[in-house]
């Protein structure tokens, strides 16, 4: 009971902080007319973007010029040898960076290849930049992010483990609030799942995917403005990730269901298995879509609220907005743990059907 | 999916990669490990010291049992020692009274035995006594008698007379 009371003014501060920081960024766009409507489309699209600097807001001077509060972070690509160097060469996308003798130019977050000083980004006829592209190891707004929680990760889960150890086995300070949730993970999702003799091993990556996909899903909610999780590249290796695990620990049992099921006729057999093959490839690869597409999604109609609020500019449509991304936030505080859970249990489910052990007269 | 292709970013990919493998392995090592150990052995200590209650009021009990077992062996000795020492008590009485009773009888006859001793030899120094007594008597009554001649005479007449001849 304590501890719901205690997480009240935590939760309320994340939605205020949410709403500050969407504010803000929606406060920028404030251009006349139609513009508007297209300018808040693309500020949401920027949004969601990763960036080559950690850009906390921006707004436009009246002179028209763009300001930016933040700081650049490093580039790192390689085109015929390592390059690094700062972002704010690019000034913010909206100039040519030479880099020993090479030109590159930042069109929609990518970093293209260009002729010189003045070199123009050529598009195709599907607006696909047709420019090289360098191999882009940059440390982005979302690699930042990525570190940032590995540090907090680390030092928050490293702190509770010595305070067991110095605590005569028991929780402290936030281990108390985080053990029920460990636990939860251990009783709830991988052992009932997993099953009691071998969920030992996957309880290292099923804690870490879990905490890791919930608290990057709670930073994109506070102003620091970013989403991890709405980049495919992140969830595609989360997603590899538990394929990979799957594949490698899995029993004889596993693979004899995929490619010759028993208990069923021998045409049965053949047509089953490459259904069963596939079937190991969709489910990691419903895991990326899932989390990638309702984050994404949570964010797109989050920032349309709020940029509803500037198209409609009347007492009735300006405070409904408000109400409607009011209730959306809360929603999305929701969503950020629920995704973590469902991501952490099918997980779960299918290390369960790797090393389970099927009772073949059942069949 | 073009979309979902054309935003796919290597970099990103390759960060994340690198990032997470590192954290699942050094959260491994450094946090869920020795938390979920800790759990572990919480959890063990509580259910082994639970079990240790359990066994330790059975523990109780036994020797609750054993005590009330004790305490009825106790007092059914008692008893067996009361009765024991009531039974000896009446048999020693029984005894005492016997004997009692069997001195009694010996004394008794014994002084039976010695009045019929003395009672005879009393008898005979009476009878004796008598026997003197008599004779003195008769001395006497016959000095008397013989004191005139006539007496002596039928005297000796009347003892002529009972002194038949055979």
């Amino acid at each position: 009971m304590r501890r719901k009371i205690s997480l009240k003014p935590i939760t309320l501060l994340l939605l205020l902080i949410t709403f500050v920081s969407y504010g803000a960024e929606g406060g920028s766009s404030s251009e006349s007319g139609t513009d508007k409507e297209t300018e808040i489309k693309e500020y949401i699209q920027h949004h969601l973007q990763d960036s080559y600097d950690f850009t906390l807001f921006s707004w436009t001077t009246d002179s028209g010029e763009h300001k930016y509060f933040g700081f650049p972070l490093p580039v790192i690509i390689w085109d015929n040898g390592l390059k690094v160097f700062s972002s704010s060469k690019f000034h913010h996308g909206e100039a040519v960076a030479e880099v020993g003798g090479n030109y590159y130019k930042v069109h929609h977050s990518k970093i293209y290849k260009v002729d010189g000083l003045n070199g123009e980004i050529i598009e195709d006829a599907d607006h696909h930049a047709t420019n090289e592209k360098p191999l882009d190891f940059s440390i982005t707004k979302n690699v930042t992010m990525i570190m940032m929680v590995f540090l907090i990760m680390f030092f928050m889960f490293k702190k509770m483990a010595s305070a067991y150890q110095k605590n005569r086995n028991l929780p402290k300070g936030m281990g108390r609030l985080l053990e029920p949730i460990v636990l939860y993970i251990r009783d709830d999702i991988a052992r009932p799942n997993i099953g009691e003799k071998n969920y030992k091993r996957y309880m290292s990556y099923l804690l870490t995917v879990f905490f890791f996909v919930w608290i990057v899903n709670l930073f994109g909610l506070t102003p620091i403005g970013m989403n991890v999780t709405n980049n495919i590249a992140v969830t595609f290796c989360l997603a590899i990730i538990t394929y990979l695990i799957t594949t490698f620990t899995a029993k004889k049992d596993y693979w004899k269901h995929i490619f010759w099921m028993p208990g069923v006729p021998v045409p049965m057999k053949i047509i089953l298995a490459p259904i069963e093959l596939l079937g190991t490839f969709i489910k990691p690869f419903s895991l990326m879509i899932r989390l990638y597409a309702n984050i994404t999604a949570g964010h797109i109609v989050m920032m349309s609220l709020i940029g509803m609020m500037f198209i409609f500019k009347n007492w009735i449509g300006t405070p409904l907005s408000f109400a409607l991304a009011f209730v959306i936030g809360i929603l999305e505080l929701l969503v950020a743990a629920l995704q973590a859970y469902i991501f952490t249990m099918l997980s779960a489910l299918y290390f369960g059907s790797a090393v389970e052990e099927h009772d073949h007269e059942a069949h | 999916m073009e979309k979902l292709l054309e935003e796919f970013s290597l970099g990103l990919f390759f960060w994340q990669a690198v990032l997470f493998i590192a954290l699942v392995f050094l959260l491994k090592k450094f946090a869920w490990k020795p938390i979920l150990d800790s759990v572990n052995d919480r959890e063990e200590g509580i259910k082994r010291a639970l079990d240790s209650a359990e066994k330790a009021k059975l523990e109780m009990q036994n020797l609750q049992a054993d005590n009330e077992k004790l305490i009825k062996e106790a007092r059914a000795e008692r008893e067996a020692m009361l009765k024991e020492a009531r039974d000896i008590k009446n048999k020693m009485i029984d005894d005492a009274k016997e004997e009692a009773r069997e001195e009694a009888g010996k004394l008794i006859a014994q002084a039976q035995a010695s009045i019929e001793t003395e009672k005879k030899a009393a008898i005979t120094e009476l009878k004796s006594q008598v026997a003197n007594l008599s004779i003195e008597i008769a001395e006497k009554v016959v000095r008397d008698e013989l004191s005139n001649k006539d007496k002596q005479v039928k005297l000796v007449e009347s003892m002529l007379g009972e002194a038949t001849l055979n």
